[in-house]
């Protein structure tokens, strides 16, 4: 809503966001056994910043979004988020393995879009956007609701409040996961590979979803997908992973038009050849 | 081989008493199961390892030791620590405690069964422990669980003849009774059988129509 309207045009890939550190990863590091998934990763994104993290599977991109959505916890380095770090909290002056309480507090700036979209199957859709807001924003019900209807209502599932989710198609179900997400008032927003398990048609409705609320908000956005269409309207910047680390960075526009690396020249070849 | 119809028929208000006072302690029984149950179910999975490790403990021992044996010792031993219950209650607590132990076993399948997707959303939108549990997995958890627990009502029902053994007039004890007032055992015993058979028909009939309207988790 704040949003500059060269963005808003549809080219944020060329316009200056400027990097002012909001998240950073700093010599992150972890492993699953002895499969090494991210080697001493360091990054950063600033605020309203939208990144798109591409790269083959394995190559550690969703776990970087689940590092910071706490739901995998980094071997070592620290990732700081705002003023706080993540898994670290300052006590009597020294930096100590942050307590239950630190962590919901830092993570309650934070949501996530899952790929399998996770709606609670036992609650209708109207009660998934509002269960959040009310139990840990302490919104009273009525507020909670009106907010939730024009959520659902911009992902265009106004009508279909009283469903419970084993009734919608799937990409109706990302829409509501998506609005139970925003529904939050995140500063920072994951999406997790969030149309790979859905068909084509379905997939569009929901990217057309997150194209709007991308271009039309101030949220820092992370986000890991093979939709590529997607990543250049909405991106500012393009980090592409191997193997662990980041190989390259580059806007949208020079990322897929004129890649430095013959590792990304090839991912990206691959990825075309699918679509 | 005689048979008295006489004393067949005449059998019957006597059991029927025994078999309300059976059912009685069922009853009671496994609701203090189904809370008890949970209750063990929830501790045993407790990060701190000083609660969860001796729950494990207590859940197993009472689980590896017979019935019989927890029964005689909540009749025997607790007066001794001056605890008065009635009969009726020491039954209902032994079978409810010692069922308690399965149960808990059927709720943490039903929980290992929410997928961990729905941890991971609970936890993306910061829902605290106790909303999670709440709202998310036990009411998922719960239906899963469903068929399993209506087994136990029926195996707990037809385990209450052992309580015979605290004196609880449930229906082998009257039976026993009377047997032993006219000498004649083969009718009672067979009345007896049968209302065990029947009851445990209509309670598996009511355990199906329950487990249709409410063990139905809806997928995602």
């Amino acid at each position: 809503m704040t949003e500059p309207s060269a963005a808003a045009a549809g080219s944020p890939g060329e316009k200056a966001t400027s990097d002012d550190g909001f998240i950073v990863f700093d010599q992150i590091s972890k492993r699953f056994g002895k499969n090494v998934v991210l080697d001493d990763l360091s990054f950063s994104v600033g605020s309203g910043e939208r990144v798109t993290l591409i790269g083959p599977s394995g190559s550690g991109k969703t776990t970087i979004l689940r590092m910071l959505m706490t739901l995998t916890k980094p071997d070592s380095g620290r990732i700081r988020v705002g003023e706080d770090y993540l898994y670290h909290e300052q006590r009597n002056g020294e930096l100590v393995s942050a307590g239950e309480q630190h962590i919901r507090k830092v993570r309650g700036r934070i949501t996530m879009v899952f790929q399998q979209y996770n709606l609670f199957p036992n609650m209708r859709v109207l009660r998934n956007v509002t269960e959040a807001p009310v139990h840990v924003l302490g919104r009273s019900q009525d507020e909670a609701e009106e907010r939730a209807k024009e959520l659902l209502d911009m992902v265009g599932l106004g009508d279909k409040l009283r469903a419970y989710p084993s009734q919608l198609s799937g990409g109706q179900q990302q829409r509501v996961a998506i609005a139970r997400a925003l529904a939050m008032d995140p500063d920072i927003l994951l999406l997790d590979e969030v149309t790979s398990a859905l068909d084509p048609e379905l997939a569009a409705e929901v990217l057309d979803v997150l194209r709007d609320v991308a271009l039309s908000s101030d949220i820092t956005m992370l986000c890991v997908t093979h939709a590529m269409k997607f990543a250049r309207d909405v991106s500012h910047r393009v980090l592409m992973f191997d193997q662990g680390r980041i190989i390259e960075a580059a806007p949208p526009a020079e990322m897929f038009d004129d890649p430095k690396q013959e590792r990304t020249r090839t991912f990206l070849e691959s990825v075309l050849d699918e679509t | 081989m005689n048979w008295d119809w006489q004393i067949f028929w005449d059998s019957f208000p006597r059991l029927l008493d025994g078999l309300v006072i059976a059912l009685q302690a069922t009853v009671i029984g496994y609701l203090i199961a189904l809370v008890l149950g949970l209750v063990f179910a929830l501790l045993r999975r407790s990060r701190l390892v000083w609660i969860s490790a001796p729950v494990g403990l207590v859940v197993e021992f009472i689980r590896s030791t017979p019935l019989l044996v927890q029964l005689f010792f909540l009749f025997y031993v607790l007066p001794q620590f001056d605890v008065h219950l009635s009969t009726l209650m020491t039954g209902a607590i032994g079978l409810g405690v010692h069922y308690a132990t399965y149960i808990s076993e059927v709720y943490r399948a039903g929980i290992d069964g929410v997928p961990q997707g729905q941890w991971e959303a609970a936890k993306a939108l910061n829902l605290p422990a106790r909303r999670t549990w709440t709202s998310v997995i036990l009411p998922q958890a719960i239906p899963r669980s469903a068929p399993a627990l209506g087994n136990y009502v029926i195996a707990m029902f037809k385990d209450t003849p052992q309580l015979i053994v605290i004196t609880l007039p449930e229906m082998l004890t009257t039976a026993q009774g009377i047997g032993s007032e006219t000498f004649r055992y083969p009718e009672p015993i067979t009345v007896a059988g049968i209302l065990y058979l029947a009851t445990a028909l209509v309670m598996s009939w009511i355990a199906r129509i329950f487990e249709r309207r409410f063990g139905t988790v809806r997928a995602a």
